[in-house]
């Protein structure tokens, strides 16, 4: 009778701590990861912003005349920051880093940019991708894009400014909305687009929704950009 | 019973068992946070949503889109 009563007791003890664990895994993955990865992906923003900066050549305003539009950079290797993501329907001051590569390890650093799909203003379709939830969640709000809506992309030669056109809920396998014309596999692209995926509904991966943006603007990066830009778009 | 037992095991008056075991606790919380769930999340099905593509000469070739 004690045998069993013993036995029983460590039964419950070890489901309490089950529980326990398993309560404390949410918590971590709901609320922990975003705390680490927002400090963590605005270090990097900070630090690629200085290294902007520091490239510009403003020091010298006789320099050689720039070419009209400034060459788009050639793909980074795997893991490498080399954008800066804005969107004013997020914020004001939402920022974030775009990385090479859309592995959970990139993906956990920051927005990523799928290799092999164009880079930051060139003609075809710059890929990127980012959590809705978890890891600083920088996708979260993706659903509340409106036609019009600017996507800011920063890189070390240029500000590209784009203009969301349109969404989608997709399929995860739904892969043509990433080739170089979205959604029309083996088109020839004769246009700039920017492709932004993400996880949906929230809290699940069973659906991707999808915004396609089209290259408005294009702006040299030691001019800068025009003011208002940025600013928060009218409630929609 | 583990639970008890651990009680029984602690030294010290109440109070003193009690910061202990707050201190155990602390513990286990900072190993699962640092070192145990960033090992884990990957494996969980949940978050089986991010993918490389295969490389297929130069081009890289997706399956599914992630994140």
């Amino acid at each position: 009778m004690r045998a069993a009563r013993w036995s029983l007791g460590l039964v419950g003890d070890l489901c309490l701590t089950v529980g326990g664990l398993l309560l404390l895994f949410v918590v971590w993955q709901l609320w922990w990861t975003d705390v680490t990865a927002g400090r963590a992906q605005a270090a990097t923003v900070h630090e690629l912003s200085r290294d902007f900066a520091a490239s510009d050549p403003t020091s010298s305003p006789s320099s050689s005349p720039r070419p009209p539009t400034p060459a788009t950079l050639p793909e980074p290797s795997y893991g490498k920051a080399f954008a800066v993501l804005r969107v004013p329907r997020f914020g004001a001051d939402w920022v974030r880093p775009v990385i090479e590569g859309t592995g959970h390890d990139v993906l956990q650093r920051g927005v990523g940019h799928y290799r092999g799909t164009a880079m930051p203003g060139a003609v075809g379709n710059f890929a990127i991708a980012g959590h809705r939830t978890t890891w600083g969640r920088p996708f979260h709000d993706i659903d509340r894009l409106r036609t019009g809506d600017l996507v800011v992309v920063e890189t070390r030669s240029a500000y590209y400014v784009y203009s969301v056109r349109s969404h989608l809920v997709v399929d995860p396998t739904d892969v043509q909305v990433i080739t170089p014309v979205p959604n029309r596999p083996g088109a020839r692209p004769t246009s700039a687009w920017l492709t932004m995926t993400a996880c949906h509904p929230k809290y699940s991966a069973a659906h991707r929704y999808v915004v396609f943006a089209q290259l408005v603007h294009t702006y040299p990066h030691d001019a800068g950009l025009p003011k208002g830009t940025l600013a928060a778009p009218k409630a929609a | 019973m583990l639970y008890a037992a651990l009680w029984r095991i602690l030294p010290g008056p109440r109070w003193v068992r009690a910061l202990l075991c707050l201190v155990l606790l602390a513990a286990v919380v900072a190993v699962c946070f640092l070192w145990l769930f960033p090992r884990v999340a990957p494996l969980m099905p949940f978050n089986d949503n991010t993918v490389e593509p295969h490389a297929i000469g130069h081009h890289a070739a997706y399956e599914r889109l992630v994140a």
